[in-house]
């Protein structure tokens, strides 16, 4: 039973406004560029100008020489600072070739951006202007951009390695050898189709900051950064330096963003942290948006090609997926995971027998590291399933929203067991797509574009869709094993109830814009019977939380949240043990209620929490044995991931002249499971959408062929701007969770996996009658333009 | 929670450069106070604001001025303080998210923000609801399209600004 049943009066469920929101919007709040630290020195960073190139020389004279410079390094002279390279959290393979990556590169740069020196002055500004006083000599090579070609090893990256292939992981499941290449023989219909999924810049609005402050005395160090993953930070960077990890702490202040961008170990936080050391004074680095562009991971960047068998009805009947990923010139924390995560999901939300056959090949080339971007390897699956869905449908000249009809998982088959031996916890894909199939008028704009899509009409009417599953909850640490993965799943939560019975709530996420801090409030509430303005939530700071595993995946509610009532659970259970005590009962005999305790049918014999808690704290009147005080640490490892689901539509018009889109519709209905703060889970959903439209519609880290990145500005790269973006209607069903206490899936990803393909289906819905069979992403006018043309020519 | 600020007692080495660096005086009134200072001619309004009066509150998210996360109001008007240097303010009035509550009481565009969700990280807020104060001061009463119109100069990455638009329609309403 979840913990919202049977419950009036409860907080669960309700429209809370955020209690980060005051802070935030009066300047209040700090971000880690906003950290005064007098005596600080400013690091700067002089960066490859060439995608591809040795190091002959580097002369530094003039930049030290410069006013306000106290030191310069190269990556050669910093090389006895690392106890080992940069990490790789998730070596997918026992033999993936994993090149090694180091802070500054010290005979060799791989991307436009790889770090080359380090100018240490005592201003930003003084740091800044010596970068231009640095002479490096470099033997330029030949660039490496396409993923494809690169597979050949015309031109290898990484001699060592003797390829530019870090890997290949493949996921096989057949009922009986060969059944997946008989399935294809045998099809009455099949699509074969090739989607490229193009580099995107996360584009966090905060760029990120850090700054290390070494303690005056017994060599602890202190990391202030702008990540989504201070734990996790914390044991990296004591294992790349050789620092014992508790001397390092990490503290993620107010953070502007992440979008995954902020989940990894950067080269940035080990040199300040290196420099601060060896210069017994704090080290602090700001990215200017430029440098971002090229030294913060990028998103996506994958090859798909999709094949679908399917009888003649329209089920499907085997997948092929091929996928080829460009890790850029490392791998960073994930870079090699993120394809893998979405290696479950080619059959989306369908009802397949067993014969699915993925083999991704993760690839090197001279380009920005590849990593983890909202929905990292889900979105990308998503788009390619839900894509090659509407080409069957065209195939079969069948409606889509039919051909998904006739494949979905039925609500029945929940929990249902995948192909892959996942279990999905629960949906009711029919239920989700025929809500938003009545929000769009499905009906009504199939009959307008019968109307209005006559031969000649400047603009046509589509009508896309996508149904999607978001395996979410990262997630349960077992499975993490058998994938590989460097690390465990689970979240921690400490819940601290003070004398006066105020509460600490203590969470290993690391919120950075989800409201953490007010759902997490609402769970305590919830479970204490205490109000949530006396619970106060902590997070962030490896000091005050030194347990976690933090914020990526959507899994800070249905881990860290879950977490959370499991901690609130275990101080209700020793309160029994005082409340007993102080009735003069058994513990067995008490019932827990609005943050009372009271004996069943004695509703009079009763004693509230606040009472309890003072108890626990004098320790004058303890059961016997038992500990003074009221806290709780409780470790969550989820059973399993969770399955959030839902089906967007996209209703839109094409002008044939212009290739201008016009969004006229978005409808997003979503399946979070139980919703805790639904503000807050709509607030998700746009943002997501709205990622997720823009790489449909605007975004791509465009380069040229000689690796220079060319949208290295927000007046290049194409984020939307308000002017942009329709406005987005959410509905929602709610299926619970029955994995966890709180009946709850995550929602963080949703919109952004549900867009893209969304989107992009409704662009070819409008202009198939035209000979339009497939748009490239990002579908801007002149592409859209061009396949118009390329269409009618080719009739 | 709140991030207790760092306390160091570390005096940087150098400072004691000699360099000479040409600097010039202004005087600006911000948030109410006037403000005499000595800046070098190429500070920008915005580092003049973070750096030297230490109103953290106006952020930084582009080198382009695309991203409007610097807006401020100058002389009434909303600017985004990179693309103004701190001498061409010499004289004005400048009003920083930190100048708009009072007595405790938030803006009432701060207020429709906080009410309608149209904040999440927070990162480009601050310039947000200036930008926002500045459009309504323009045009009371604007349309849905209206107020995509007038924030195109700001981005924000987190909202999909469908809950700023609402913020912004309910603040012209109070």
């Amino acid at each position: 039973m979840t913990m919202t049943e049977n419950r009036q009066n409860s907080v669960i469920g309700t429209r809370q406004l955020r209690r980060e929101d005051p802070a935030l919007l009066t300047g209040e709040a700090k971000f880690t560029n906003d950290l005064n630290l007098p005596g600080a020195l400013h690091l700067s960073i002089l960066r490859s100008p060439h995608a591809h190139a040795k190091i002959v020389s580097i002369d530094t004279a003039a930049a030290k020489a410069s006013p306000g410079v106290v030191a310069v390094y190269t990556g050669a002279e910093l090389q006895s600072q690392w106890a080992g390279p940069m990490p790789c959290a998730w070596p997918v393979t026992p033999d993936m070739k994993n090149p090694p990556h180091f802070p500054l590169a010290a005979s060799k740069v791989c991307y436009v951006g790889d770090g080359v020196v380090a100018v240490l002055a005592t201003s930003e500004s003084a740091s800044r202007d010596a970068l231009d006083l640095i002479d490096v000599e470099y033997k330029v090579l030949k660039a490496v951009v396409d993923v494809e070609e690169a597979l050949s090893d015309a031109n290898i990256i990484h001699e060592d390695l003797g390829t530019n292939k870090s890997y290949t992981w493949n996921l096989k499941i057949e009922a009986t050898e060969g059944c997946v290449e008989d399935a294809f023989q045998k099809a009455a219909f099949k699509v074969s189709e090739r989607y490229v999924q193009q580099r995107l810049l996360p584009m966090a609005m905060e760029p990120r900051a850090v700054a290390a402050v070494p303690q005056p005395f017994g060599g602890d160090i202190t990391l202030y950064s702008s990540t989504q993953i201070p734990h996790i930070l914390k044991v990296m960077a004591a294992l790349t330096l050789g620092i014992p990890e508790h001397q390092v702490r990490v503290v993620a202040p107010s953070v502007g963003g992440g979008f995954g961008s902020k989940l990894d170990v950067y080269a940035e936080e080990l040199l300040c942290m290196a420099l601060a050391r060896k210069h017994s004074l704090p080290v602090r680095w700001v990215e200017e948006r430029s440098e971002n562009s090229m030294a913060t991971i990028h998103g996506r960047g994958q090859v798909q090609y999709v094949e679908l068998a399917a009888d003649k009805s329209g089920k499907l009947t085997a997948v092929r997926v091929r996928i080829k990923a460009d890790m850029g010139a490392y791998l960073q924390l994930v870079t090699p995971g993120v394809p893998i995560l979405g290696a479950f999901l080619y059959a989306g939300v369908y009802d397949i027998p067993l014969a699915y056959d993925f083999s991704c090949d993760g690839i090197f080339t001279t380009l920005t590291p590849t990593d983890a971007y909202r929905g990292a390897g889900r979105p990308e699956a998503t788009y390619a399933i839900e894509s090659a869905m509407d080409a069957l449908a065209r195939a079969m000249k069948i409606d889509p929203l039919e051909l998904r009809k006739r494949n979905f998982i039925q609500k029945e088959q929940f929990p249902y067991t995948a192909f892959s031996g996942l279990t999905y916890d629960s949906g009711d894909h029919l239920q989700a797509a025929e809500k938003a199939a009545g929000l769009a008028d499905y009906a009504g704009i199939r009959a307008q574009q019968a109307k209005q899509n006559v031969p000649g009409a400047k603009k046509r009417l589509g009508i896309g869709m996508s149904s999607y599953f978001e395996m979410c909850g990262l997630a349960p640490s077992r499975v993490l094993a058998s994938l590989n993965y460097g690390a465990g799943g689970w979240e921690a939560a400490t819940v601290r109830v003070l004398p006066t019975c105020k509460v600490q709530v203590v969470t290993g996420t690391s919120p950075h814009g989800q409201g953490h801090e007010t759902s997490w409030a609402m769970i305590a509430s919830e479970k204490l019977g205490i109000p949530q303005e006396d619970i106060d939530v902590l997070h962030s700071d490896t000091a005050i939380s030194p347990l976690g595993l933090d914020t990526y995946g959507s899994r800070s509610l249905p881990v860290g949240g879950v977490a959370i009532a499991g901690a609130c659970d275990k101080v209700i259970d020793k309160a029994r043990l005082i409340a007993a005590h102080q009735l003069e009962c058994s513990a067995d005999d008490l019932e827990f209620a609005g943050g009372v305790f009271s004996v069943k049918g004695s509703p009079d014999r009763a004693v509230p929490m606040a009472a309890i808690a003072f108890a626990a704290f004098t320790a004058h009147n303890l059961p016997d044995g038992l500990e003074p005080n009221l806290e709780a640490q409780y470790t969550y490892d989820p059973p399993n991931f969770s399955w959030p689901f839902g089906t967007h539509m996209c209703v839109l018009e094409v002008d044939t002249e212009t290739g201008q889109i016009e969004i006229l519709k978005y409808v997003a209905v979503d399946d979070c499971g139980v919703q805790i703060n639904p503000l807050i889970v709509e607030g998700q959903v746009h943002g997501g959408v709205i990622q997720g439209l823009a790489q449909a519609l605007f975004e791509e880290a465009v380069y040229d062929t000689d690796g220079n990145l060319k949208t290295t500005t927000l007046a290049e790269y194409l984020v939307p701007a308000a002017s942009d973006v329709p406005s987005i209607t959410t509905a929602h069903t709610v299926t619970p969770s029955p994995t966890n206490q709180l009946g709850v899936k995550g929602i963080g990803e949703a919109g952004t996996i549900g867009a893209a393909s969304t989107v992009i289906n409704a662009v070819v819905d409008a202009l198939s009658g035209i000979g339009v069979t497939s748009m490239p992403m990002p579908a801007s006018p002149q592409t859209v333009w061009r396949a118009i043309q390329s269409a009618a020519q080719a009739k | 929670m709140r991030h207790d600020e760092p306390r160091h007692d570390i005096r940087a080495q150098g400072e004691s450069e000699s360099y000479i660096m040409v600097h010039i005086k202004v005087s600006i009134t911000v948030n109410g106070t006037q403000q005499e200072k000595d800046v070098e001619p190429r500070t920008l309004l915005v580092h003049f604001l973070r750096d030297q009066l230490q109103l953290t509150g106006t952020n930084i998210g582009c080198d382009t001025s695309s991203c409007g996360a610097c807006t401020i109001h100058l002389d009434g008007e909303a600017v985004k303080s990179c693309t103004v240097l701190a001498a061409q303010a010499d004289g004005g009035t400048v009003t920083t998210i930190e100048g708009l509550s009072k007595d405790g009481v938030m803006h009432p565009m701060q207020q429709a923000f906080m009410e309608n969700h149209g904040l999440q990280c927070g990162y480009c807020t601050p310039g947000m609801v200036m930008a926002s104060i500045g459009l309504l001061n323009e045009n009371p009463n604007p349309t849905e399209e209206e107020v995509r119109l007038g924030l195109e100069g700001n981005l924000c990455r987190c909202t999909g600004y469908h809950n700023i638009v609402k913020s912004v329609l309910a603040a012209a309403k109070k």
